[in-house]
């Protein structure tokens, strides 16, 4: 689409805008965490108070362990899970595969308010208690599926000859699956395990529901804090949580030029 | 000559079977191996996922006990009872807010998309890195940001106070967005699924065959009439996901107008929270959250129906 | 008597119809494979062909039927168990493995110790032309050379039997012939049994010891290239390999082996060899192949298999002259005559509409039965 065609001067305005429209928030939102006024809109001074009394505020940094501890378990299990189920959907067929690509789909047809309120009822009906368990439990059944459309999609186009050719030469079916099949497909288990991950990290409704008393999330503490008396201390974390965001996405991307590089090397 | 190839062929059976001996499967296992796959996902979601729905199917007919829990019977007073116009009037807003969303973020969304899609590939890939930063950051975040501009002392406030615009048309303006009115609830929603829209529609315009729209010169289309013969039914794939991955999560949302709403916007999905949460009325909160549901559903199959199915929902 | 490398028994292959029912991708196949042979298997698209390789490596369960390598029943031995190796029709070389790596694959799933390794990749890689690329990966390789890895892997593993499918398919012209020629210089020099699917009647005629023509799942006829080429069973196999051409019509007589045919609608009765058991009064197809048909300005004094016509169309190949003749309103007659002498020197070429006469002998056409 690009070479021939390059956008017209009047999309490239609309753009410049569109970006704005994006990022000023953001970016005022950044700039205000440093802002030694507590209210706002009058820039008086730079200070790193707030980010201080962040660090020493102990219900953020219970949050954090949680809410890292959530989003790792969740990945690490919807990984294993949604990858196994997307070899299975691309490759067979089976009784029942009809149903299978319709409960994947639930969690893309239905609005997280009714998941949240489902589990939470169902989790009062099997007398479960509520905690960090739950949240967890919770978080796999919204990211299996996101991680298995991901790697179909990247099993879409993978040539099975490979696998063929690896059983002639005298793989046997795991082998053939761990030094062929896997390494292949790494690229977009990654980008699932990391799409599990980051809905894990950034979700508030439906951990809203399953979380216990006890148990409170980054998401939960921030809308909280947004609930208080509104500090520049949640500019602070803001700050902070767009920063680590940024690195990630960063992070990605050099990954995937590098994988990009070595396969064309 | 002979000898030699035989033992390899032992050899080569030895090794082969010597290591497939330590996955010595049941032959029900090596027959069924789609089955196998996919049974932990599934009984993961049929486990914690369809009947946790199923059970909500049956609360909202259920009844309200004294303390607030939940009695089974089966009675449709629940749903009577959100024909009340209070409720109705719930129903229609959080509709039309969500249609409003859909429309907004295509009508914005689509010429970033597009721009983003007919820029040289390396600004691609800043381009999308761009977007897909505030895409994964939080969206409490987000809002908050919003909710800093809109502010009756915030930014936005200030800058037109300091331009001296904060008087009568301006004023007014400001008026109809400021933090707490339907407007400032429009504003964080589109602001909110804006990324939703761009990605999906970016990955259809992407794929765009630039010959098309040479052929389509070379047959005599104008730029405007290339772009609404060619370009927009090609990008429909896009459009459809865009509007699905938009729409379905704003009928159910309720922490935008909770943040930035005050107590003035009340959607299904507050109504929904509040009855799980805070009045404990869970049937009528499963009987409202079916209409939710059945309405979301509603509406994406007859859109889909329409047209057509996007493809491009692979993430 | 030679070992036999392969043999296949009444093999079946069943896949499910999309239409509803079944459909035999292989139907009731039955042939032996030698030792150190190059066998072909050839056949139009959809004929069963590389289903029928694809059985042998392991890929596809039979329905019924037995199929022994070596003598070996492997009917439900999986791919890696077997002494076979196959070169894919679009190499499959592993993306993510250098040249050698992909080469030692084989060898290392053989717990060959690593010294040995090297050794053989090493030779391998020399066998098929491509010493010194060990580290290159497939992506940076062209099509020719992918194909030489592609046969070096499986090579390296000394199989028993070699099965190719059409490993040419991908390869321009000139690419292609020249590589013929060096597949079956490497085959005769390693000795090992190679199969071979093409659909490229040509390159099975050039490359094989023996060819089983298929179509539709069946084996048609199995036979050297000479015997296959001059010799077809049935008119499919006189159709697809070379080019024919065909006179219907009904035996009148059979004498010695030669059958006399009346074609039908035309006042002539072509001579030709009887094959297979024909009866009097048969419908039956005559098959003479186009070089096999002289062309004559003055009437020969030839009594059989000599028939008058006008020339209608002319073209010139550069190395032979392809002639119609028109002999009736409803019959026309392909000729490739050689241009033994050159074109610009000849006193007399064909123009349209001359009177010509044309012959052939009758042990050149063949009287198939249906």
């Amino acid at each position: 689409m690009s070479e021939r065609h390059p956008p017209g001067p009047g999309l490239k305005l609309y753009a410049v805008l569109g970006f704005a429209y994006l990022y000023i928030p953001i970016l005022i939102l950044i700039l205000f965490s440093f802002n030694v006024s507590r209210y706002s809109v009058a820039w008086t001074g730079f200070t790193l108070h707030w980010y201080n009394e962040l660090f020493r505020d102990r219900f953020v940094w219970e949050a954090t362990r949680n809410t890292l501890l959530i989003a790792s378990v969740s990945a690490l299990v919807s990984t294993v899970m949604g990858t196994a189920a997307a070899l299975g959907m691309q490759r067979y067929a089976f009784p029942g595969k009809r149903f299978c690509e319709a409960t994947l789909y639930l969690p893309v047809i239905i609005p997280e308010v009714v998941m949240g309120i489902a589990m939470l009822a169902f989790f009062a009906q099997m007398g479960i208690q509520l905690g960090l368990g739950t949240i967890i439990i919770a978080h796999i059944a919204f990211c299996v599926p996101f991680v298995t459309l991901t790697v179909q999609a990247r099993l879409h186009g993978f040539d099975r000859h490979l696998e063929e050719a690896a059983m002639d030469l005298g793989a046997n079916e795991w082998t053939t699956f761990r030094r062929i099949t896997l390494p292949l497909i790494m690229p977009g288990v990654l980008a699932g395990a990391l799409l599990a991950f980051t809905l894990s990290l950034d979700d508030y409704i439906i951990t809203l529901f399953t979380a216990g008393p006890g148990s409170t999330t980054l998401p939960l503490r921030v809308f909280a804090m947004l609930r208080q008396a509104v500090t520049p201390k949640v500019n602070a974390l803001s700050a902070l949580w767009i920063l680590v965001v940024f690195v990630l996405l960063l992070g990605v991307q050099w990954l995937q030029r590098s994988q990009n590089v070595k396969r064309n090397a | 000559m002979s000898t030699s190839i035989q033992t390899t062929d032992d050899r080569r059976q030895t090794t082969a079977l010597r290591s497939w001996s330590v996955f010595r499967l049941p032959s029900s296992v090596r027959e069924t191996p789609g089955l196998v796959l996919v049974s932990p996902t599934m009984l993961w979601l049929v486990v914690f996922l369809v009947i946790p729905l199923a059970l909500i199917v049956v609360i909202s007919f259920a009844a309200r006990g004294q303390y607030g829990d939940v009695v089974y019977t089966f009675s449709l007073d629940k749903y009577r009872a959100l024909l009340d116009q209070q409720y109705l009037q719930i129903l229609l807003d959080s509709l039309w807010i969500a249609f409003l969303t859909t429309v907004l973020t295509l009508l914005l969304g689509y010429p970033l998309a597009y721009f983003i899609a007919r820029s040289g590939t390396r600004w691609k890939s800043l381009f999308l890195f761009l977007v897909l930063v505030p895409f994964w950051t939080n969206f409490l975040i987000r809002i908050y940001a919003w909710m800093i501009l809109l502010r009756s002392e915030g930014v936005i406030a200030g800058v037109m106070k300091a331009l001296g615009l904060m008087q009568g048309v301006g004023a007014q303006l400001f008026g109809l967005i400021q933090l707490y009115t339907p407007g400032a609830v429009l504003i964080g929603m589109v602001y909110e699924f804006l990324p939703f829209m761009v990605l999906p529609l970016y990955t259809s315009l992407e794929k765009l065959d630039v010959s098309l729209l040479e052929a389509a010169a070379d047959l005599g289309a104008r730029p405007w009439r290339a772009f609404l013969r060619v370009t927009l039914p090609l990008s429909l794939p896009g459009i459809v996901a865009g509007s699905i991955l938009v729409f379905v999560p704003a009928m159910g949302m309720f922490v935008v107008p909770d943040l930035m709403g005050g107590a003035k916007t009340v959607l299904v999905g507050n109504l929904v929270r509040n009855q799980f949460l805070v009045a404990r009325d869970w049937p009528l909160g499963s009987a409202a959250s079916m209409v939710l549901m059945v309405l979301t559903l509603l509406v994406t199959l007859l859109y889909t129906r329409r047209f057509g199915f996007g493809e491009e929902l692979r993430v | 008597m030679a070992d036999v490398a392969v043999e296949v028994r009444d093999l079946v292959k069943q896949f499910p119809n999309p239409g509803g029912g079944v459909v035999n991708a292989v139907d009731h196949v039955t042939l032996q494979i030698e030792d150190g042979e190059f066998f072909s298997l050839l056949g139009p698209s959809g004929c069963g062909k590389t289903t029928t390789l694809r059985i042998l490596a392991g890929f596809e369960r039979p329905t019924s039927g037995e199929v022994r390598i070596k003598g070996r029943l492997v009917n439900s031995v999986p791919p890696y168990a077997r002494p076979v190796n196959m070169v894919f029709q679009n190499y499959a070389l592993f993306p993510h493995m250098t040249v050698f790596q992909n080469v030692a694959f084989g060898l290392e799933m053989e717990r060959v110790p690593k010294a040995e390794i090297e050794r053989r990749v090493e030779a391998a890689l020399a066998l098929v032309r491509m010493a010194g690329m060990g580290a290159r990966r497939p992506a940076q390789l062209s099509g020719g050379q992918q194909q030489r890895i592609a046969l070096a892997r499986a090579l390296v593993k000394r199989p028993s039997v070699l099965l190719l499918d059409e490993p040419l398919g991908a390869l321009d012209l000139k690419l292609r012939q020249e590589m013929q020629l060096e597949l079956k210089a490497l085959q005769q020099q390693v000795g090992i049994t190679f199969v071979y699917v093409t659909h490229d009647q040509e390159e099975a005629l050039t490359m094989s010891d023996r060819i089983a023509v298929m179509n539709q799942g069946k084996v048609l006829q199995i036979g050297p290239p000479a015997e296959i080429y001059e010799r077809p069973n049935c008119r499919f196999v006189a159709d697809f390999i070379g080019e024919t051409n065909f006179l219907e019509g009904t035996l009148a007589r059979m004498e010695d082996g030669r059958a006399s045919v009346e074609v039908t609608g035309e006042r002539m009765q072509v001579v030709g060899l009887a094959q297979g058991a024909l009866h009097l009064g048969q419908r039956v197809t005559v098959s003479v192949r186009p070089e096999k048909i002289r062309l004559h300005t003055t009437p020969p004094q030839v009594t059989t298999n000599c028939f008058a016509g006008q020339v209608q169309d002319i073209a010139y190949i550069g190395s032979d002259t392809r002639v119609v003749v028109r002999l009736s309103p409803s019959l026309v007659l392909s000729i490739w005559e050689q241009n033994r002498i050159s074109t610009l020197d000849l006193e007399a070429t064909f123009t349209r509409g001359q009177a010509v006469w044309v012959t052939w002998l009758p042990e050149n056409a063949l009287v198939l039965g249906e």
